[in-house]
Parts: C-alpha cells; sequence; structure tokens
C-alpha cells in the first residue's frame, strides 16, 4: 500500500502540474482572442493569399489559396533538404575517408577542414556564400561558360533544361530494369547456393539498367531536347539568361553551407564507422581468403554501415531543420512563406505557426520512425 | 598497360635515382611557385592541356622514382611511407601542395600585405585592393556591445568579470564549505548571475541609467544568452533524462513527449513561436521582456537535447550499479544524486560539450527576434550607406571569432574527459 501511494503521488503532482500549465495558456489565448475579436480556425487556409512568391516549384500566385502557398513553402524546404542531403553524403563519405588516409596531407587536411566548418554557426556560413561570395560573381552578359554549358552569375546559375517527351515510358522503362535486376539477383543467389555457381550479377545489372531506357530511346517512343541558356537582354544594361533552367542564388549559397557544414559531421559519422570495425575482423577475413575487395564488401562495409546511418540519418534530420534558416536569406521555404509573410497577412499566429512546427514534427518523427525500424532490422543478434 | 619498370629504383641505383626524383618533384613545385607568386610560365610553347598538367606529370614521375620499400635514408623512409605510398598517393601529395602554393598567395596578399586598417573612414581603404580591416576597427565597439550606450560599456565588462570571478569562487570553496559547491552552482551561481546581469547591465537602479534590451547586442549578448542558456538547460535536461528512464509512466510518457517534441522542431520556429505566439498565452496585461522570451525558447529547446545526451550515459551504466545502490538501502535521490549521476555525466563529457557548441553556434538565430548579436550586427553594419561592399571583411572576422570560441570549448571539453576518465 504504501508502495502505491509512493508511485502515485509523484505522477499525479506531474499530471497536475503539466495540465496547469496548459490550462493557463489555453485559458488566456482564449480571452486574448475574444478581446481582439478574432476567433480559432484552419478556415483562411482555403482564401486567396494575393501574394507572390519569387520561386516555385509549381504553379502558383497570387490568386491561389494559402493552403496552395503551404505547399509552395513545403516542396521548396523539400527541394533544398534532399540537394543538401545529397551533396553532404558525398562531402562526407569523401573527407572521413580521407580523414584515414595514409597520406599525411590528405588526412590533416580533411581534419582542418572538419575543424573549421563545424566550429563556425551555420547562419554565419549561409551569410558569407550569400552576400560575399556568390555576389563576387560575375553579371550575367561578362560570364564566362564553366563546363561549355552552364553560366554561373550573380544573378544564378543557369543550366541547360531538358525537355522530355513522353517522360513516363522512360520512367517505366527504369522500373521494369530495377524489377528484372531484383529477380536476377535472387536467381543469383540461390545459384550459388545450390550449386555454388556465381553469376556475373553487377555486370549484368549494369547493362539492364542503360539498355532499357536505351530501347526507349531508340525506338523513338521517349525524345530528348536539351534547351541550352541564352543569353538575352532586359533592358540596356540588364541581362538574363533565357531558355535554360535557372538556380537561383539563394539556393545556391542554401545548398552550399549546409552541405558544407552538415558534411563535417557526416564524416565524422563515416570515420567513426570504419574505425569501429575492428581489426580482427578484417584479419579473420583475410585468413579464410577473401581478397580484399571482397573483405571490404562482404565484412567491413556492412559493420560500418550498422555504426554509420543511425548518426547518420540524425545529421540529414538536422539539415531538414537547418534548411529554415533559409528565411535569413529570403529563399521562399516554408517558413518564409507561410509562417513569414502567411502570418504577417492573416495574423493568425497560433494557427499558422502549430501548423509549420507540425509540419517539421511529422517529417522528424517520420524519419526516426523509419530509424527505429531499420536499427531493429540490422542489429546483431546477440543472446 | 605501360612498362613503366625503367622508373623503378631498386637498391643498388637508388643514389641516382633519389637525386634524378627529387630533382624532378622540386622543379614541379617550382614551376607552380614561380606561375602563382610571379605569373612565369616557360611551358607556354605546349599545348594547352599538357602545359596546365606538366608540373603534375613531372611530379609523379619524381615520386615513382623515389619509390623504395626500404632505402636505408630515413627522411626517404619517412616521405615514402606517409604521402609517396602509392600513385594515387603522390598525385593526391602534389596536387594538395600545387593548391596551397596557388591559393596561399592572392590569399595572403589580400589579407595582409594589401590591406589597409589605418584611418577611420572608408576613404583609407579606397586606394587598395586588399582587406579593409579599417571596417573591422571602426565597428569594433559595435561587434563586441551592439547599440548599448559607449559611456556604458564598462558596465558591461565589469559584469562579465564578476562573472567570472564568482565562478572561480568555487575552486577557494575548501574544508567543510566543499560539500556545497554543487549547491553553490545549481541554484547560487544563476542567482547571482541574474542579479548582476540585470543591476549592472540592465541599469535602472543604484543610479545607473536603463537600457532596453532592443540596445544590447554584439559579442556580449551571445554571452549572455549561451551563459543563461548553458546555466539552466542543464539542470532541466538531466530532470528530463532521469524522467525518461523513470517506471513510472505518467512520468515517462511526459518525458517522452516533451523531448521528441522539441526534438522534432527547427529551434527558428521555436524562436517565431516565443515572439509571435507566445504573448497570446500569457494574460494580457503581463509584459515579460523580448530577451527573455528568447532565452527561455533556448533553454527549453537544448534541454531536450541535453536530456537525449544524459540518457545515453545514464543507459550506458551497468545495471550493477543500480542494483548495488539499492542494495546499500539508498532512497531513488540519493541513488541518482550519489552514484548514478557522477558516473553518467562523466560518460557523456563530450557529448554534452557538442551540445553546448550547438548552442552557442545557435544563438545568431536570434535576429529572427529582432535582437542583433556578432552575426546580426554584421548585418546592419553590411547595409550602413557609409561602409558598402565590406561584407567579406566582416564575415572573415566573425568567422573566426567564433572559430576561436568553439574550438577552444572543444579543446576544455576533451581536457574535462581526460581529468575525469577514472577508469584504466
Amino acid at each position: 500500500m504504501n508502495h502505491r501511494i509512493k508511485s502515485i503521488v509523484p505522477q499525479l503532482l506531474t499530471l497536475l502540474f503539466v495540465v496547469a500549465v496548459i490550462g493557463f495558456f489555453t485559458i488566456n489565448a482564449q480571452l486574448n482572442m475574444d478581446e481582439r475579436g478574432i476567433d480559432f480556425g484552419y478556415g483562411f487556409l482555403s482564401q486567396e493569399s494575393s501574394f507572390d512568391v519569387q520561386f516555385s516549384l509549381i504553379e502558383y500566385d497570387g490568386s491561389h489559396s494559402y493552403a496552395k502557398a503551404y505547399l509552395v513553402g513545403l516542396l521548396n524546404t523539400i527541394l533544398v533538404s534532399v540537394l543538401g542531403i545529397i551533396f553532404c553524403t558525398i562531402i562526407g563519405v569523401i573527407v572521413g575517408i580521407a580523414r584515414l588516409s595514409p597520406n599525411y596531407l590528405i588526412r590533416n587536411t580533411a581534419a582542418w577542414y572538419v575543424e573549421f566548418f563545424r566550429n563556425v554557426p551555420l547562419l554565419l556560413q549561409i551569410f558569407f556564400w550569400y552576400y560575399a561570395a556568390l555576389r563576387a560573381l560575375p553579371l550575367p552578359e561578362n560570364t564566362e561558360p564553366l563546363f561549355g554549358v552552364t553560366y554561373l552569375t550573380v544573378k544564378g546559375y543557369y543550366i541547360p533544361r531538358f525537355i522530355w517527351e513522353n517522360f513516363d515510358i522512360l520512367i517505366y522503362s527504369i522500373l521494369a530494369a530495377v524489377i528484372s535486376i531484383v529477380f536476377i539477383r535472387n536467381y543469383a543467389r540461390k545459384l550459388q547456393e545450390e550449386k555454388g555457381q556465381q553469376l556475373p550479377v553487377l555486370l549484368i545489372s549494369v547493362g539492364i539498367i542503360l539498355i532499357f531506357p536505351a530501347i526507349t530511346f531508340v525506338t523513338g517512343m521517349v525524345q530528348l531536347e536539351v534547351a541550352l541558356p541564352v543569353l538575352k537582354q532586359l533592358s540596356k544594361t540588364s541581362f538574363i539568361y533565357a531558355e535554360g533552367l535557372s538556380v537561383p542564388p539563394e539556393l545556391l549559397a542554401l545548398v552550399l553551407a549546409l552541405s558544407l557544414y552538415t558534411a563535417t559531421f557526416v564524416a565524422e559519422c563515416v570515420r567513426a564507422g570504419v574505425q569501429g570495425v575492428s581489426k580482427g575482423q578484417k584479419e579473420a577475413a583475410a585468413s579464410i581468403g577473401l581478397t580484399p575487395n571482397q573483405i571490404l564488401k562482404l565484412v567491413v562495409m556492412p559493420q560500418a554501415l550498422r555504426i554509420i546511418i543511425p548518426p547518420t540519418t540524425n545529421q540529414y534530420l538536422n539539415l531538414t531543420k537547418n534548411s529554415s534558416l533559409a528565411a535569413a536569406i529570403a529563399y521562399p521555404d516554408l517558413v518564409l512563406v507561410f509562417a513569414g509573410t502567411a502570418l504577417m497577412q492573416t495574423g493568425r499566429a497560433i494557427e499558422i505557426v502549430s501548423i509549420t512546427m507540425l509540419t517539421y514534427l511529422t517529417l522528424s518523427l517520420a524519419i526516426s520512425l523509419l530509424m527505429n525500424w531499420y536499427n531493429k532490422k540490422i542489429a546483431i543478434k546477440e543472446k | 598497360m605501360i612498362n613503366i619498370n625503367i622508373l623503378k629504383p631498386t637498391s643498388a641505383n637508388f643514389q641516382t635515382y633519389l637525386y634524378i626524383g627529387s630533382g624532378l618533384i622540386l622543379i614541379s613545385i617550382f614551376d607552380v611557385f614561380l606561375r602563382s607568386f610571379f605569373n612565369l610560365n616557360f611551358s607556354t610553347s605546349l599545348p594547352g592541356i599538357l602545359n596546365f598538367f606538366l608540373p603534375l606529370i613531372i611530379g609523379l614521375i619524381g615520386f615513382q622514382m623515389i619509390r623504395l620499400e626500404y632505402s636505408g635514408n630515413r627522411i626517404v623512409d619517412k616521405i615514402n611511407q606517409s604521402v609517396n605510398n602509392n600513385t594515387f598517393n603522390a598525385g593526391l601529395t602534389l596536387v594538395i601542395i600545387f593548391l596551397t602554393l596557388l591559393v596561399i598567395p592572392p590569399a595572403l596578399n589580400w589579407m595582409i600585405f594589401e590591406a589597409t586598417i589605418s584611418g577611420d573612414t572608408k576613404e583609407a581603404c579606397a586606394t587598395t585592393e586588399g582587406a579593409c580591416w579599417t571596417y573591422i576597427k571602426v565597428w569594433f565597439r559595435r561587434f563586441m556591445y551592439g547599440m548599448y550606450p559607449n559611456d556604458f560599456h564598462w558596465r558591461i565588462n565589469t559584469a562579465f568579470i564578476a562573472l567570472i570571478g564568482f565562478a572561480f569562487v568555487g575552486y577557494f570553496m575548501r574544508g567543510k564549505l566543499k560539500n556545497y559547491i554543487t549547491f553553490y552552482y545549481a541554484i547560487f551561481y544563476p542567482i547571482i548571475a541574474f542579479i548582476i546581469i540585470n543591476f549592472l547591465i540592465s541599469g535602472g537602479s543604484f543610479g545607473l541609467e536603463w537600457v532596453e534590451t532592443n540596445a544590447w547586442g554584439g559579442l556580449s549578448l551571445t554571452f549572455i544568452v549561451s551563459f543563461f542558456g548553458l546555466i539552466f538547460c542543464f539542470p532541466l535536461g538531466m530532470i528530463l533524462a532521469l524522467g525518461r528512464r523513470s517506471e513510472l509512466p505518467v512520468i515517462r510518457y511526459i518525458s517522452i513527449g516533451y523531448i521528441e517534441f522539441w526534438r522534432g522542431v527547427p529551434l527558428i520556429t521555436v524562436l517565431f513561436m516565443s515572439s509571435v505566439m507566445f504573448p497570446m498565452f500569457l494574460p494580457s496585461d503581463a509584459f515579460v521582456d523580448k530577451l527573455i522570451r528568447v532565452i527561455a525558447a533556448i533553454i527549453l529547446f537544448e534541454a531536450a537535447y541535453v536530456a537525449e545526451v544524459i540518457r545515453g550515459g545514464l543507459q550506458a551504466l551497468p545495471r550493477g550499479q543500480y542494483d548495488a545502490a539499492k542494495s546499500l538501502g539508498m532512497s531513488y535521490w540519493k541513488m541518482q544524486i550519489f552514484v548514478i549521476l557522477p558516473q553518467a555525466l562523466k560518460l557523456v563529457i563530450p557529448g554534452i560539450a557538442n551540445t553546448f557548441l550547438a548552442l552557442v553556434k545557435d544563438t545568431p538565430l536570434i535576429f529572427v527576434v529582432g535582437l542583433s548579436e556578432v552575426v546580426g550586427m554584421l548585418q546592419m553594419a553590411k547595409t550602413n550607406p557609409k561602409w558598402l561592399g565590406y561584407a567579406m571583411e566582416g564575415y572573415i572576422f566573425a568567422s573566426i571569432l567564433f572559430w576561436a570560441i568553439c574550438y577552444a570549448m572543444s579543446k576544455y571539453s576533451q581536457y574535462l574527459e581526460l581529468k575525469y576518465k577514472t577508469d584504466r
């Protein structure tokens, strides 16, 4: 009896405290809103937004609803995050491996990169790229082409645009290729387990993934045109490149800063992972006659990935959350479009901030759940 | 495959190979050096791409010629082991040396040799191509103290010196006083700090003029925000970590909900909330200063991260520690305070340090609510019509400043980790 009281009393007190705090806030919010004559509700989402967004992946202008503006912001956030994740992984893996290099110069260069970029605030780095580095680029009319067909100018990065015809058929062909590769892999594994024969799986896979889409091109089902950027005069002194695709400088600065900053953390995860595989494992693998390539593929990587992936996903999550700093350089992401402009116009603080936070929360929780599931799946089964 | 055995030294003819090889390496480095420092290029007669890669090719041949497993010469062996163990590594070595040679002269020129620091106006910088450190010199006080009135800067300085002084009091607590050291740092010190900052920096009494928080700024604001963030988010995080490991379901689920919520949202939206949403949640006549709201938001936010780090330490402790403490008849709090937490906290020093570093690096985000610390002041100075066009100098200055603070903090945490490492 005594024990039960001892466990119930603190719980009750905590619950009471939490309820009291939430209650206090709700009552005040109610009173405040009554006073200002606002009513709580999400009806405003279907109203006309009447503001424009500079950069949008979907068709949008002021005549669309606030809900659409929210979608524009969300898509822009996702775009930055995906680009950032791709680049930070590439840089991070290279730097992480470079930190383990036997070469003294490479090892230390990588170490200096990590030490410097992760000790400078991300916001400062974003400002640096946007206001200092990218502003030093030439005007469109004086720009020399980069890689022949792209133009890196102060007004943004102009790249060729692909104009596809029947793009969906290409997607289907790639899907078909992937499915057949999965079948062939399974067949090869079975063959090896039953008869000990090995198929050149990698060669076949590469062949299939090249041949299937190639067929659609050769038969003329899918056509591709490339629109190169062309210099165009807007007024006497103002030039841009038309026709091609233009990447705004805000997006460039943001992706650069986010990927260079997060790459330092990814690099540390990669380094820890590779170092975490014990030397005995490699020696044991070598002593049963595996080749160095097989050791890397079958022994080291599976174990290293188990250490690398969970913290790296955490870094990806951080990158996604950090992409909200876009608001500081006016890249129209979720925070700027929705929690900035839309909030200013409607004045609905509680609704809009709660939607914004819930969006990020959903993204994070979804990724963490996925992670936990993955972690459980790959965990070493021990007694 | 081209047979390059001719380039492979043997121990018999190594002397000759060594002379020729190192000669070639030196020539390649010297070539890049001339190109970079004096803009001289001797191989312009060659076709463009060959001209461009010539130093690399010569250097690679040179490295190839001195690569021998055991040469007897200690320096050569060292070079072979560390930077020249295969062709790929030798190539990377050369690329890094060349890049350094190509980048350093313009950077040094810009930063030091052609830079200006004299004068008090923009005109002093008009004549040179280099950096304009005059800009930093003129704005230095603003970067340090924000818009705080110039005459009162001594108040900020005194407050910080006093805070550091009180932080060192713990070192002099000997004998009986030593039992109260935790109490001092956990409860007494935050109160003293608040009083000092409230009366000295904010002012309004004792004949000191009141300075509103809008005028605070610069590096001193960074310190104030991170200081209060650090001392309050730690105890809160500790309680949350214990809550998450508690056996009482209500407490556990509330802690989990709290931690997962704050970890799932970006700090910028939390600051937005503190500035636009939070006033709605208070009685209409209540007023909480912007700075306090921001600091509170940062504390609530970072506490969730601290909690997760400490939980890692708690989980890493073997069960035996809990069992042993319980079998001695310790109560829950006695067990946590005297047995579990001291060991767990020791384990998570690196993690805690990383969280604190993140906190310091996050302080620039308070620009969202209109407070400007160093980075905010930079943005303000950059748009000042008298000083347009010196953004780069400002960012470099601030990067070095933050880098130094964060680097010192991480080194200090490594020192602490070693100091408290008790096991073997």
